[in-house]
């Protein structure tokens, strides 16, 4: 989706605000949101791809506006209703719908330790061939899909050069609308920022971004 | 104020709803007027917990333990290790360079098979910068969870185009012969930059080492100081 969430490359959105000493969250709300949404995901009824298209679907100015861990409440709000496990009905009284039996086991403290460092579970051990090789040149696919999608627009269209072969990953397009997991590869592809940006760009510099076999064709 | 933060989260969650059937159009309404976080929030978000809870969804213990973890036990000092580790040992940079999942899998930060992460190595001609262009992917790990400039348009929107311009509001002025490599995190894969070890530290231990190594610097955003004169180390 031509979205306001796809913003590289955009030149008018202020100074970068930096603030020393930063903590981890600014008011204990956030932290809630930010550990419910882990330990809700753990009965794995949605997955990345699908949170991340809650928050690119907020109206623009409110996308903009917003605290992030905002966007994180609505979206997880969003989800748990989507994929069924509560009920707008229940979400706003805040109450169990009656009758309905008590979901079990949800995490539990002694199981995040092995459930954190595969948190994402993109990558799949499944036999894909590569449709590119390292070193290949590429061109990014012009594509504008209404859904979800993880090819920047900055990037489409562009020319660039394979670096290396990640490896095989579930398709964040169809996954994020539970249209299927698609696995394929994902590269990391090399474009000089002078393809991306003009010829007012440094010569040397580059952009590389991650990109699956179904974002390439080869040039 | 005639509708709230409520308002807004009710059409968000209806706009989400209609995001996949484009021709109904977002009909929400709301103001813009900025405020503090309001307590409505607060209150909104401790009925939902209590909601998950009730369900059996949610354990609270383990809402508790997810907070301590990312408030006090995963952070930059993580990352912070692994990089005075590679400066002192080259086997071990060599490998983290080439599979840092493995690597990272001898501290415990990272399992073999799980989520992947890819290390990028500054050097005296190629400087690393690190971004999420479209959402905020970080390499949650080893650095925790990013602060809000990292996550802001700003950031996201200009390192892409202008990276020397915001490494400068960094105040990282590059010298033009070095070569500037952006790594926008549009895939499942999470970077984090080995910076340069500073010239003069030849005489500091691992540890020593570990507390000069910042968390900007492993975004890429600045370079490593050399340890202050009159410092502890």
């Amino acid at each position: 989706m031509n979205g306001i969430h796809d913003m590289g490359g955009m030149q008018d959105m202020g100074p970068i605000e930096y603030e020393k000493n930063e903590p981890v969250f600014h008011a204990p709300w956030e932290s809630r949101v930010f550990a419910m949404f882990l330990a809700a995901g753990a009965w794995r009824k949605w997955n990345l791809d699908a949170f991340r298209h809650t928050r690119e679907v907020l109206p623009p100015d409110d996308y903009l506006r917003v605290s992030y861990y905002e966007q994180w409440f609505s979206g997880l709000r969003d989800l748990l209703v989507k994929r069924g496990l509560v009920t707008t009905a229940e979400i706003e009284s805040g109450v169990p719908a009656p009758g309905v039996p008590k979901a079990t086991p949800p995490l539990t403290p002694d199981k995040i330790p092995a459930v954190l460092p595969n948190r994402i579970r993109a990558k799949r051990d499944v036999q894909v061939s590569p449709r590119f090789e390292v070193g290949q040149r590429v061109r990014a696919r012009n594509i504008n899909p209404v859904g979800h999608t993880r090819l920047p627009r900055y990037a489409r269209g562009k020319f660039g050069m394979v670096d290396r072969d990640h490896g095989v990953f579930v398709f964040p397009d169809t996954n994020a609308h539970f249209l299927g997991e698609k696995p394929q590869h994902v590269y990391s592809v090399r474009f000089a920022a002078r393809e991306l940006w003009g010829e007012q760009a440094p010569q040397k510099d580059s952009v590389y971004l991650d990109m699956w076999d179904d974002y390439l064709d080869p040039a | 104020m005639t509708t709230n933060r409520r308002d807004f989260l009710t059409a968000a969650v209806t706009a989400a709803g209609a995001a996949l059937t484009p021709e109904i159009p977002h009909t929400h309404t709301h103001d813009h007027e900025h405020q503090a976080v309001p307590s409505d929030l607060t209150l909104r978000v401790k009925a939902l917990e209590s909601l998950l809870v009730e369900k059996g969804l949610v354990d609270r213990a383990a809402v508790d333990a997810l907070v301590d973890t990312y408030e006090h036990k995963i952070g930059p000092r993580n990352g912070a290790r692994v990089v005075a580790h590679a400066w002192v040992d080259p086997a071990y940079k060599a490998r983290l360079l080439a599979d840092a999942n493995d690597a990272m899998s001898d501290f415990g930060y990272l399992s073999k098979q799980g989520d992947r992460m890819v290390v990028v190595e500054n050097t005296p001609s190629v400087h690393n910068l690190i971004v999420c262009t479209l959402c905020s992917c970080y390499p949650w790990p080893v650095l925790g969870l990013p602060p809000v400039w990292y996550k802001s348009a700003p950031y996201r929107s200009r390192s892409v185009i202008d990276p020397r311009g915001v490494l400068r509001e960094f105040g990282l002025d590059l010298p033009a012969d070095i070569e500037v490599r952006v790594w926008d995190s549009t895939a499942e894969l999470r970077y984090l930059v080995l910076p340069e070890r500073p010239a003069g530290t030849e005489h500091l231990s691992e540890e020593q080492l570990a507390a000069l190594v910042t968390r900007d610097s492993m975004v890429g955003v600045t370079k490593v100081s050399p340890p202050q004169p009159g410092s502890s180390s």
